[in-house]
């Protein structure tokens, strides 16, 4: 038999459908190849085997009567941001030190209910700040892929680098991410893979542990353009539970895919070329323009002013939500306690051993910019400039522009424990410089992977799209791929 | 603006996140770096422009004022460090 965990979401849908193997199989295939390679990887912090089974064998079971969801018998992984009853739920932060929720998240609730089978749950980093998955609690995660002659070991980038990297390397058919600043196609360009960040409000937020409450949206990671297409249609949902959830049918996106872009405007935003960035960054974007020229769209040279101030903007709304968002790990309901001579001082001990580092940061920015005197200065500011970005794309979209395409990331992965990137916060919050502007506005974006850089290090590009537009981003990423062909990594593992 | 080490100090408490000297002296410097990087949001002309409240123009869904969930205290309870019955248990709060 073939190796069951090389096909796609759509592949082994179909062929659990026509019987080929058993869904039980299916899932048995990636339970070995995850108990081979995680060691390697570090991409799940929990296998959840007994649960994998027995969904896979009710998935049997369904697919046998000719039953079955849009996911039936298909395996995922699953960001340790999203509550799943009974299972391992702690956004990889020491301070929900065995959390194991007694509900289910609204995103893993509608998979289940079409028929995905659990995996596991995937490292991320610590409350999805970080752009490398080296801030979670349990440890880097390590990139599939490696440059060329070289065993270095490199970030899959992040928050979502479990989920990236355990898609890249064949150990789910797909997984959840999350998304606040580029959490979702920073890693998926960093790992040769497709990533979705949907409009603010299209995906519940309900049961996903809150970073920064405007900006989150869940999305999947996947192998290729359809199957995240696939996993969208299931994730997406209209929520009673989350109030900013809107009331909108869920397309088909799967439909979208193949057709012809030929007459559509493309807008290429003049401020995406950043001073240094790499030569091969602006290649591989000319690359993206050309090929949709030849596919017949019309090519237009935009401007979004305000797009150098997104990333500032960000990391002080992302900060000041974060700081209220986390005020509710205090050692009492949940998670890590530390005792201390009184209340006061037992919430103190409990934050200051439950959190790590750049969580503390972001708390400690989010409490400074929200307290008295400054919360005009910074926060107002910031809302302003905000309004601002967001009209930006307002004004391209109003001029007739169908979607934007940019690059995903200013560069490749780069290698774990970066020297610079230590030194220097602000060195690692630059990854996003592309990805922000698409939270800041509510707008969906997706990361799809064009080519390789000299090293043999998967880049990707960046289409935006007007809101709850998501059709045409897997229209046009479609045609991207069609061009640009699939990637994936040599296996050392 | 930048922060100094007392205002750290100030913030962390705020914050309820305990600091050691040697953590307050680096976050110092952190910070500053961050809060440097943000100034330069004083450079944009907001005059006019109004502070985003919604990424999303829709209006706040409203529902019934009725009970639709309750009966879980066994579950809310399920995870805390200390309880007792139905009751999170804390430190002693009032003398």
């Amino acid at each position: 038999m073939t190796d069951l965990t090389a096909l796609t979401i759509a592949e082994a849908r179909d062929q659990l459908k026509s019987k080929a193997f058993s869904a039980s199989e299916l899932t048995d295939a990636y339970l070995t190849a995850i108990d081979a390679a995680n060691p390697a990887f570090n991409a799940y912090i929990a296998v959840t085997h007994d649960k994998a089974r027995a969904m896979a064998a009710a998935s049997d079971e369904k697919l046998a009567r000719g039953e079955g969801g849009a996911l039936e018998g298909i395996p995922l992984g699953v960001k340790d941001l999203f509550a799943t009853e009974g299972v391992h739920t702690q956004a990889c932060s020491h301070i929900l030190d065995g959390f194991k929720p007694r509900y289910e998240s609204t995103v893993t609730a509608n998979l289940w209910a079409d028929g995905a089978v659990m995996l596991g749950k995937l490292n991320m980093d610590e409350f999805a700040m970080g752009s490398s998955n080296e801030t979670s609690y349990y440890g880097p995660v390590i990139n599939p892929w490696r440059a060329k002659g070289s065993n270095a070991d490199l970030v899959p980038g992040g928050s979502s680098g479990g989920s990236a990297a355990a898609v890249s390397a064949r150990l789910c058919a797909g997984a959840t991410a999350t998304d606040t600043g580029g959490s979702i196609r920073q890693p998926a360009a960093f790992t040769g893979t497709v990533g979705i960040k949907p409009t603010y409000g299209r995906v519940s937020r309900w049961g996903t542990v809150a970073f920064a409450s405007s900006l989150d949206q869940a999305g999947p990671i996947a192998r290729d353009v359809r199957d995240a297409a696939i996993m969208l249609k299931s994730m997406a949902s209209v929520d009673a539970k989350d109030t900013t959830s809107v009331d909108m049918a869920v397309p088909d996106y799967e439909a979208a895919i193949g057709r012809s872009v030929k007459g559509m405007k493309i807008g290429i935003p003049k401020e995406y070329r950043v001073e240094g960035m790499p030569e091969e960054i602006e290649a591989l974007w000319q690359k993206g323009i050309a090929w949709l020229r030849d596919a017949g769209a019309e090519i237009v040279d935009i401007s979004l002013p305000h797009t150098k101030y997104a990333l500032p903007a960000y990391y002080i709304v992302a900060p000041a939500e974060a700081s209220s968002n986390l005020a509710r790990y205090d050692g009492v309901r949940y998670g890590l306690r530390v005792p201390g001579k009184d209340i006061a001082d037992m919430y103190e001990n409990t934050r200051a051993a439950g959190f790590g580092r750049e969580v503390k940061r972001r708390i400690m920015i989010g409490t400074y910019v929200l307290s008295a005197g400054y919360y005009d200065a910074y926060y107002l500011q910031a809302q302003k400039v905000r309004t601002l970005i967001k009209r930006d794309f307002e004004q391209a979209f109003a001029n007739g522009i169908d979607v934007i395409l940019t690059p995903a990331t200013p560069s490749a992965a780069f290698g774990v424990a970066d020297q610079d990137m230590a030194a220097d916060p602000v060195k690692m919050y630059l990854n996003d410089i592309f990805t922000v502007t698409v939270n800041m506005a509510g707008l969906p974006g997706i990361a799809v992977p064009a080519g390789l850089d000299a090293r043999g290090l998967p880049l990707g590009l960046q289409l935006i799209g007007r809101p709850f537009d998501e059709e045409t981003l897997f229209q046009t990423a479609g045609v991207i791929e069609q061009a640009a062909g699939r990637f994936t990594p040599e296996k050392w593992w | 603006m930048s922060v100094d080490i007392q205002t750290v100090k100030r913030v962390a408490h705020l914050a309820r996140i305990a600091v050691s000297e040697d953590d307050a002296q680096r976050m110092t410097g952190e910070l500053n770096a961050i809060l440097g990087f943000v100034e330069q949001l004083n450079e944009v002309d907001v005059s006019g422009v109004e502070p985003m409240t919604s990424v999303t123009p829709v209006a706040m869904k409203k529902r019934q004022d009725v009970v639709t969930d309750g009966s879980k205290t066994a579950d809310i309870v399920a995870n805390a460090p200390a309880t007792d019955e139905n009751f999170f248990l804390v430190p002693k709060v009032v003398e």
